[in-house]
């Protein structure tokens, strides 16, 4: 299956969520509405930034205009949870702040996602130390994972097509998947 | 008025209070044997002497060494551009000093950073609740006896902690000899 960005398929298939061709269909798509409106959800994915460290400075970096990750539609970092879809969970999660960041991501709105950026908020990456929690998924149920310290802007723009392609997969409609 | 001067100077003041002058690598020491006397002798130094500037109060743990406490105050002096440093002794049964906040308003937070790490009390501090861990943390984590990987406390709503899996560490880096892979830091299996 050939792709381009924005996760339509060039030549009809059976198994694609979308398929389109100009000669046989003109201004006409043909899809499953479930797969219409997961591609809709993958391609607005708007950010809970939860800069915890130094994480959140490549954050920004990857929202600047060089890295530019509107080309993913995750351009509107909104600092209400009430707002957001996926919290990217940038730097070191002391146990001071877990339960901070436990309680933020429950205020988030069904469906939500996790990343977790850089070694610390994966792992706790350096600080094995009495004050910091040795992963971000001890409390939050993690989608993704960056690797780095701290991970490239590249990197986090590849692990949020990685969730883009889990969110394509889940579906809108009916029973839910990814809950907790 | 050089730090050299000003140390003679409060020895001129207190006399036996005051340890002679230490000098090292340019920096003056002076030992204050009566940890009691902290606040009377910050202030002679900020008003007489001119040490306006609190850089920083620090403490050391000598366990299980006596007396086991140290604290360190370091004043600068903007009028004769000059540091010196005083340090004091606790025993480990007392754990209390004066609060120099009267002194210079900085002092506030230092020492409630060292409440906080190393669970020395400064009597008539106007706030002494701990800074950095929070409040109900039961230990202080920069205490010599307190393992590095912490202990496991538990307040519901607050915070929680468990020891962090230190797998053989803590990873040490082993200066000074010719390849970087030799340098590089290795557990010790110190844990």
């Amino acid at each position: 299956m050939r792709r381009k960005g924005n996760g339509f398929c060039l030549t009809m298939q059976t198994k694609a969520n979308i398929g389109y061709n100009a000669k046989l269909e003109d201004e006409v798509i043909v899809t499953r509405l479930d797969a219409m409106l997961a591609w809709c959800r993958k391609n607005s994915l708007w950010p809970m930034p939860m800069g915890l460290a130094c994480c959140a400075i490549e954050l920004m970096g990857t929202g600047a205009s060089r890295f530019d990750i509107a080309r993913f539609g995750a351009e509107v970092m909104r600092f209400s949870p009430r707002q957001s879809d996926v919290m990217i969970v940038a730097g070191t999660v002391t146990y001071k702040m877990a339960l901070s960041v436990r309680r933020i991501y429950e205020q988030m709105p069904e469906p939500k996602w996790v990343i977790a950026m850089g070694a610390c908020a994966s792992t706790g990456g350096m600080y094995r130390s009495y004050a910091v929690l040795q992963g971000v998924d001890k409390i939050l149920p993690v989608d993704v994972y960056v690797a780095g310290c701290p991970p490239r802007p590249e990197a986090l723009l590849d692990a949020l097509m990685r969730l883009q392609e889990k969110v394509a997969r889940q579906p809108v409609l009916g029973k839910k998947q990814g809950a907790i | 008025m050089t730090a050299q001067q000003a140390a003679e100077k409060l020895k001129e003041k207190f006399g036996q209070l005051i340890s002679e002058p230490q000098l090292f690598r340019d920096e003056t020491t002076v030992w204050l044997n009566d940890a009691g006397q902290i606040a009377a002798v910050c202030q002679y130094a900020k008003t007489e002497l001119g040490f306006d500037y609190l850089q920083d109060i620090t403490s050391v743990d000598n366990h299980p060494n006596t007396p086991r406490w140290e604290v360190v105050y370091q004043l600068y002096s903007l009028q004769h551009h000059c540091a010196i440093r005083i340090k004091t002794a606790i025993n480990e049964s007392i754990s209390e000093l004066p609060t120099v906040t009267g002194v210079w308003r900085t002092a506030n937070w230092h020492e409630r950073e060292i409440f906080d790490m190393m669970g020395i009390r400064f009597r008539d501090h106007p706030d002494l609740r701990r800074i950095i861990m929070w409040e109900g943390y039961p230990y202080h984590p920069l205490r010599k006896d307190f393992p590095l990987a912490g202990l496991p406390t538990e307040q519901p709503d607050v915070a929680f902690a468990e020891p962090a899996p230190m797998e053989g560490g803590p990873f040490v880096t082993n200066p000074g000899v010719k390849t970087a892979k030799e340098r590089e830091p290795r557990a010790k299996g110190e844990t």
